[in-house]
Order: C-alpha cells, then structure tokens, then sequence
C-alpha cells in the first residue's frame, strides 16, 4: 500500500511493503530522518516521541498506514539551529543532555505537553514526561521544561 | 348397569381434566429448579469471561490500569486522569493504536480507554459486578439492549478474543469461551430476564 504523509512540512509518498510497519521504521530507514531514535521498541521509553497531528505518539508502536494523510512533526521539524523552539533553547541554556539519546524524544514530548498544559506543575510533568533516561538527567530536564514553558509565555514569545 | 359404569368414568374424566389444567406442586418445584440451573449455569459462563483478565485489567477500582494475566499496575504510572484516557499530553492513544501492533507487542483497539470508575470491578463478587453493570445510572444509561449491544458488539470487548502478542512475542490468553460461546450465554441470560442467581 501507498501512504501520503506530510512530515515537517514536506509532503512524502511512501510505499509499505508490510502494511504492520512502525512509523518509526518509515521516518528513519526510508525517510532518512535519524534524529527520532529507536529506544526500547516497545512504546516503553519514549525516545521515539513524535508528533502525529499535533499529538504525542510512540512511533515504534504507530502502524505508518495510519500516518496517511496526517502531518508529521520529529525534532528535525521542531525548530531550527538558527531558530530553536523554545524547548529546544531551554535544553541547550540548561546544559540538559549527556550521552543525548533519549533527548530528542523528551522534547518532543515536552512540546505536546506544553501545547496542552502552557505552564505546567511538578505533578503535571510527573504525569506527562514518562519517558526514560539511563543518564539520570530528570533534574535538569525538569528545570528546562520550567524554562521553556516561561520561554512560550505570550510577553517572551512577542520579544523574540 | 349404564349408571354404575358411567360415575366412575365421568370421575376418571373429571380427575384427567383438572390434573392437566393445574399441574401438581412437585411439577412446577422441578421445573423451576431447571429453570434456574440453567440460568447459574448461563450466568456463570458469562461471568467466566467478564471475570477474566483480559476484561478486568480495563475496570479497575484504583484508576490505575492493570497488565497481563497477573493484573500487575500499568508501566510508567499510568493512570485515569480525567476523561478515562489517561493525561493531556500522554494518554492512552500515545502508545495504543486502533489494532494491536506486533512488532512492540503493544495492545490495541479502537477508543482504547479505561472503564469508568463506576464501572470499576475488581475485588467485587459476580453479582456486585452485575448489580453494577445493570445500574443505568451507573453504566453510563445503558438498557438490557444497550448492554447486549456493548457486550456483543463493541470492538474493544471484542478485542479480548484477539488480543494480539505481548512485548515477549508471545500471544495473550484469551477468555474461557469462545467469542461466539460468549455472544450466545450474552443473549440467553437477558432473555431469561437477566435474574442474578441467589447464591451468587
């Protein structure tokens, strides 16, 4: 079967040979996106995290048939070097990753989060943000998510 | 000669007539009590299969969803949150799709979420767990036809009969019954008037 799916902006056709195929697979073996990365594989630890209209999902447990016709965000689409997102800037200005792994999919996930609750609790990042970080690096990342809620504030997001 | 055969007749006449129209006590004692076996029995089958794991992890009493045929807490403490599909940013649809996936071994089904609380069933008796489910003011306004539709019909009940592999490949245990066995003792007992046995 032939999907069409618009990722970060760009419209892609894409053949499935095996109709049961993780998203996952199709953004990095086909689509040649390689900042989504495989984690657990088991919608376990996150690392995977994109954005399925707007929406957080697990792409290594999200069939690509039913990618057709959404729009697709990873973190290549969430902001630029030249123009980071918000979060993005809030993890480099906190200094957040070590080995880096799992950060992509952290982001993305804080972003879906901080589209739904803009200035979120402990509690709600404790709900929210389940993904998981063999570095241990929660307290700084904790600190980002702060960060970068403030960062999206209407009075800062008008100054930038 | 006429006269002293005919009384005895008419009597054995008259004793055929009532005793056909007013059937003995012990009659009515015997077929009431196949009656309700027959109804246990129904109820039973069917509470084998609404008692069973793969219905039971879905309707728990904690608001924390529950996995495998231990019923052990959800992974990453996964909970209710406000609509029964889990938070605002992390909810069931983040992992759970409308099928199950095979290559993560993640289950799925469409409108994947939890039962509401007032649905919640563990650690309740079979009839508790009946009571509740027939209470319309519990079950969400459903009538015998709407639960008999919901039990029969909603792909996510449905998905207990198609449960897929779990993370370590291998297939999830499915109900006692068979789908159809199930569909069967569904529409029996609410045609026998959906009486919870006594002893239950």
């Amino acid at each position: 079967m032939t999907i069409a799916l618009t990722v970060n902006g760009t419209v892609h056709s894409v053949t499935l040979e095996d109709k049961n195929i993780p998203l996952l697979w199709v953004i990095r073996d086909m689509l040649d996106l390689k900042g989504t990365k495989f984690g657990c594989g088991k919608a376990a630890c996150g690392a995977c995290t994109i954005h399925v209209d707007g929406e957080a999902i697990r792409s290594c447990s999200y069939p690509a048939k039913f990618a057709n016709d959404k729009t697709i965000v990873t973190i290549e689409g969430l902001g630029t070097s030249a123009k980071p997102h918000p979060v993005q800037q809030a993890w480099i200005d906190e200094i957040v990753p070590q080995c880096g792994y799992c950060q992509p999919g952290f982001m993305m996930a804080t972003a879906a989060l901080l589209n739904k609750v803009p200035t979120p609790t402990d509690e709600d990042i404790d709900k929210n943000i389940v993904n998981v970080c063999r570095c241990a690096t929660y307290y700084r990342m904790r600190k980002a998510i702060h960060r970068a809620a403030k960062l999206m504030t209407p009075t800062n997001t008008n100054k930038s | 000669m006429y006269k002293i055969l005919g009384i005895p007749l008419f009597l054995l006449i008259i004793t055929f007539i009532i005793k056909r129209e007013k059937p003995s006590v012990h009659t009515i004692v015997i077929k009431d009590t196949i009656i309700q076996k027959e109804n246990d029995s129904i109820f039973n089958r069917l509470m084998d299969v609404v008692t069973h794991q793969r219905c039971m992890n879905c309707h728990p009493n904690d608001n924390i969803p529950k996995q495998g045929e231990e019923a052990r807490q959800h992974i990453l403490n996964i909970s209710r949150g406000s609509n029964d599909k889990g938070f605002e940013a992390t909810k069931c649809a983040t992992c759970h799709q409308k099928e199950n996936n095979s290559y993560s071994g993640v289950p799925g089904a469409p409108h994947w979420a939890l039962a509401p609380l007032s649905m919640g069933w563990q650690n309740l008796s079979r009839r508790q767990i009946m009571e509740r489910m027939l209470d319309p003011k519990l079950n969400g306004g459903k009538d015998h036809k709407a639960l008999v539709k919901h039990m029969t019909e909603d792909p996510l009940v449905l998905w207990a009969w198609n449960p897929g592999v779990n993370i370590n490949g291998e297939m999830r245990e499915v109900p006692p019954l068979s789908e159809e066995e199930f569909k069967s003792v569904v529409l029996a007992w609410f045609e026998n008037g959906a009486v919870i046995p006594p002893n239950q």
